[in-house]
């Protein structure tokens, strides 16, 4: 039976250190079908790709291509077994030729850059898919350069492909275009493997799909067909409750404190990735965003706190317009901010702990123009107590804490100079039971001692545990409010799919 | 200034142009893979002072040019297994190469110095085009090493433009991980290309020390390895215009020693009072001024330096 499938990943084990992207996930794809690969951010799809593509090696699982179980070592033995992988970051070395750039890898020993080109153009031509073979890939739009990816697979005559995010980039007219292609390609008996948050994308390209969460697959569908929209974003963010603890009373909501008018921005692709956003936060309450990611609530968190500039709107902390001031200014006025990239954005990894805990309020901690060591070191202790970070040595970099003695540490260093409003996004990913815990602790005494929160997550069940309003956003804009308490989870998993229920 | 003079004066031109020329493209081919080697004036040392030894020893200037290849290929291999295999600061490791291979070169020649081997490089009158006036003397009377350095910066130009390993090489120079998932060994290409530098560098040593400056000296290298550096910028990472920037660097450092017998006027200043050292530093200004036109000339698009330049690579980070 193992020669029914192209692909079979059979219980996939991998770890990363402090992240366990999968645990034990599974992946069947038929012959000549195409495949949607779907799942929350950090469910373990990547991963799973990485490891057929020889990227990765897995700590645990079999890989099945063409009936056979494989041992990749690296990129080139995937290659090899015929498993072709269009990366979300594109694999093109920019200073070098489409030719050049499709041939890389599986070049004759002798370049003949006529030759070459003549066959790389007759490629393209017999799938359609146009690409001056003598152009540099610099000059190239994203549409095209993911074409040269295709066809760069193509070349090496792939009968698996793999797509990461394939959509992303494009406009919806490249998007159709793709959508064409792919089923061609299909259609002479190559597998295509299609990772997305684009429900409604999935269900018109695709033939089956296998959706992961937490590292596991937690649903096989043979014919999507069968399916429809909602039921896949309930797959996705999960039906059940999550076992989190009763939602606290809610207060009643003071002043103010954060505001949106008309807020538009760009991705860092030029493309919009917010569009005219209205919203406001009071002191006393949990704002919970909610949306597939990839809607525009990075974008939002960055926009708030100063680091990417709105091409229109204002915003407004505790009534004061700081459109165009520098997050340091945001924090004084008392902004704080967890960031999603917690040990990049959010700390600095080789500095230590105590650095860490003193960058936003060294102010604070000088006399003249010096910082002086005792009160540093002071106000990281009663960091570390009042949070409970777990931290070893003060003086040791941060990079060897885990997860959750991290996020403990970004969030007392966010709240110690009580804040008004908080913007977290994604402030519980990867965290144990415990750590999830502890932050959610944090988050409702914060809320309850008069500070306005902004949450941003993915988990759907964390939050509906702490909102007391939830926003969604869909392609970048926020379609709907909704009332945690009131409003039964498949109207939010539609309204996430883009179908808003009034 | 005599006719001798100025002959005398572009023979040197040629044979100092050789002498950076090969270091450089040793260098540049490293570079192109995205491995930055300070170490070439330690690498040049190691090699001026093994060929000369093993010149000494079997009398051979051919065995002693390939055994200082191979200790320069030797000694760029500690660079490739400290910055490539292993990941280390290149700019360290390559200073740190330098330091080293200078003091090692001192260490290993301190009971040579002064001695002279009894077989060197000599002149290759080529038959019919040595006998031109000026022209024959110029380039076709020099070294046979002046000849195989012509040939190894057109096979470098060759296989770095129009083959497989080429292509991978300056994949590997721009994008790591693209090269990697296209089923190349960034590894194996990066260590590689560092060798084949070092080999370079190691054989432009020994042309120094069996042909230019008979015998061995500490210091003789005499920041030579740092204009080979300079020389790659200036050429802009292409072969072509490494040659050109090698006759260019070449006559300045033919120069700075004949200067003061040269009683001509330029604009109005008698060129025999300028100071050497001041013409010594000229191909760093016009390295410095090739770097400023580059930035200019290439903000829109693409900068000509290998974009991996300087970063090491593991395919499991993330």
């Amino acid at each position: 039976m193992n020669a029914d499938y192209a692909v079979w990943l059979r219980g996939i084990e991998k770890q990363f250190p402090g992240v366990i992207a999968c645990a034990g996930a599974d992946l069947r794809v038929r012959p000549g079908t195409i495949h949607a690969l779907l799942g929350e951010n950090g469910a373990g799809k990547t991963t799973m790709v990485n490891v057929l593509a020889g990227v990765y090696r897995p700590d645990g699982g079999e890989v099945w291509v063409d009936g056979q179980r494989r041992f990749f070592q690296s990129p080139a033995d995937a290659i090899a077994a015929g498993v072709g992988m269009v990366y979300q970051e594109f694999r093109l070395v920019p200073t070098l030729t489409v030719a050049e750039n499709i041939v890389l890898g599986s070049a004759p020993r002798l370049l003949r850059s006529a030759e070459i080109e003549q066959r790389v153009a007759e490629l393209s031509a017999a799938y359609g898919m146009a690409a001056d073979p003598n152009r540099p890939v610099w000059q190239l739009s994203m549409g095209e350069r993911q074409r040269v990816e295709i066809l760069k697979a193509l070349w090496r005559n792939a009968s698996v492909l793999v797509m990461d995010e394939p959509t992303a980039v494009l406009t919806p007219g490249e998007a159709a275009e793709l959508g064409v292609a792919l089923r061609a390609m299909a259609e002479e008996g190559r597998s295509v493997i299609y990772i997305s948050h684009k429900l409604d994308q999935v269900v018109a390209f695709c033939d089956e799909a296998t959706v992961l969460r937490h590292g596991k697959t937690v649903a096989t569908i043979d014919d999507l067909e069968d399916v429809d929209l909602t039921s896949l974003a309930e797959m996705m963010v999960g039906a059940a409750g999550g076992g989190y603890g009763q939602r606290p009373p809610a207060l009643e909501p003071g002043p103010e404190v954060l505001s949106l008018r008309g807020v538009s921005a760009l991705n860092d692709r030029g493309l919009p990735a917010l569009s005219d956003i209205d919203m406001t936060v009071c002191s006393s309450e949990i704002v919970g965003i909610v949306g597939v990611s990839g809607n525009g609530q990075k974008e939002l968190a960055e926009v708030v706190n100063g680091l990417r500039r709105p091409t229109q709107g204002r915003v407004m902390v505790k009534g004061q317009d700081v459109t165009d001031a520098p997050p340091g200014d945001r924090y004084r006025l008392g902004l704080a901010y967890v960031p999603e990239d917690r040990l990049g954005v959010g700390l600095a990894p080789k500095m230590s702990v105590v650095d860490n805990a003193v960058v936003r309020s060294y102010r604070s901690q000088r006399r003249g123009l010096m910082l002086v060591m005792d009160k540093c070191i002071k106000f990281c202790q009663d960091l570390v107590e009042r949070f409970g970070v777990r931290a070893g040595r003060l003086h040791d970099p941060v990079a060897g804490l885990s997860g959750g003695n991290l996020q403990r540490l970004l969030l007392g260093r966010e709240l110690a100079e009580r804040p008004a409003v908080l913007v977290a996004a994604q402030p519980t990913r990867g965290l144990d039971v415990q750590g999830v815990a502890a932050i959610h602790g944090h988050l409702v005494a914060q809320r309850n001692d008069g500070v306005g929160i902004v949450l941003i997550s993915e988990d759907l069940d964390e939050l509906l545990a702490l909102s007391d309003r939830l926003l969604v956003m869909y392609e970048g804009r926020v379609v709907v409010e909704y009332t945690p308490d009131v409003t039964p989870r498949t109207v939010i998993g539609e309204a996430m799919a883009g179908q808003v229920r009034a | 200034m005599s006719e001798e003079a100025l002959i005398g004066l572009f023979v040197a031109t040629v044979q100092f142009g050789t002498l950076v020329f090969l270091a450089a493209l040793g260098e540049l081919i490293a570079e192109r893979a995205g491995v930055l080697n300070l170490g070439v004036e330690g690498m040049m040392a190691m090699g001026a002072v093994s060929g000369f030894m093993v010149g000494l020893e079997t009398g051979s200037p051919w065995a002693a040019f390939f055994a200082a290849a191979a200790v320069g290929a030797l000694v760029g291999g500690l660079h490739a297994l400290v910055s490539v295999v292993l990941g280390a600061d290149q700019v360290v490791s390559g200073l740190a190469l330098t330091i080293g291979g200078l003091g090692l070169a001192a260490y290993v020649g301190r009971n040579v110095v002064g001695e002279r081997p009894e077989t060197l490089f000599t002149d290759l009158g080529i038959a019919g085009l040595a006998d031109i006036p000026w022209i024959g003397e110029i380039f076709f009377d020099q070294p046979p090493v002046v000849y195989l350095t012509v040939l190894l910066g057109i096979a470098g130009w060759f296989v770095l433009a129009r083959t497989r390993l080429g292509l991978a090489i300056r994949a590997a120079g721009e994008s790591a991980p693209t090269t990697d998932t296209a089923g190349h060994s960034v590894m194996a290409l990066r260590s590689g290309a560092v060798m084949v530098g070092g080999a370079c560098a190691g054989a432009a040593g020994s042309f120094l020390s069996l042909y230019m400056a008979p015998g061995w000296v500490e210091g003789m290298v005499a920041g030579r390895g740092w204009i080979a550096v300079a020389l790659v910028i200036f050429g802009a990472w292409r072969p072509g215009r490494l040659a050109l920037g090698a006759l260019l660097f070449g006559f300045t450092l033919a120069l700075q020693p004949r200067l003061q017998s040269f009683d001509i006027e330029l604009l109005g200043v008698e060129v025999n009072r300028i100071s050497p050292a001041l013409l010594g530093i000229l191909p760093f200004v016009l390295t410095v001024v090739v770097l400023v036109i580059i930035s200019w000339r290439y903000r829109h698009r693409p900068s000509p330096a290998p974009a991996a330049l300087g970063l090491p690579y593991r395919r499991e980070e993330r």
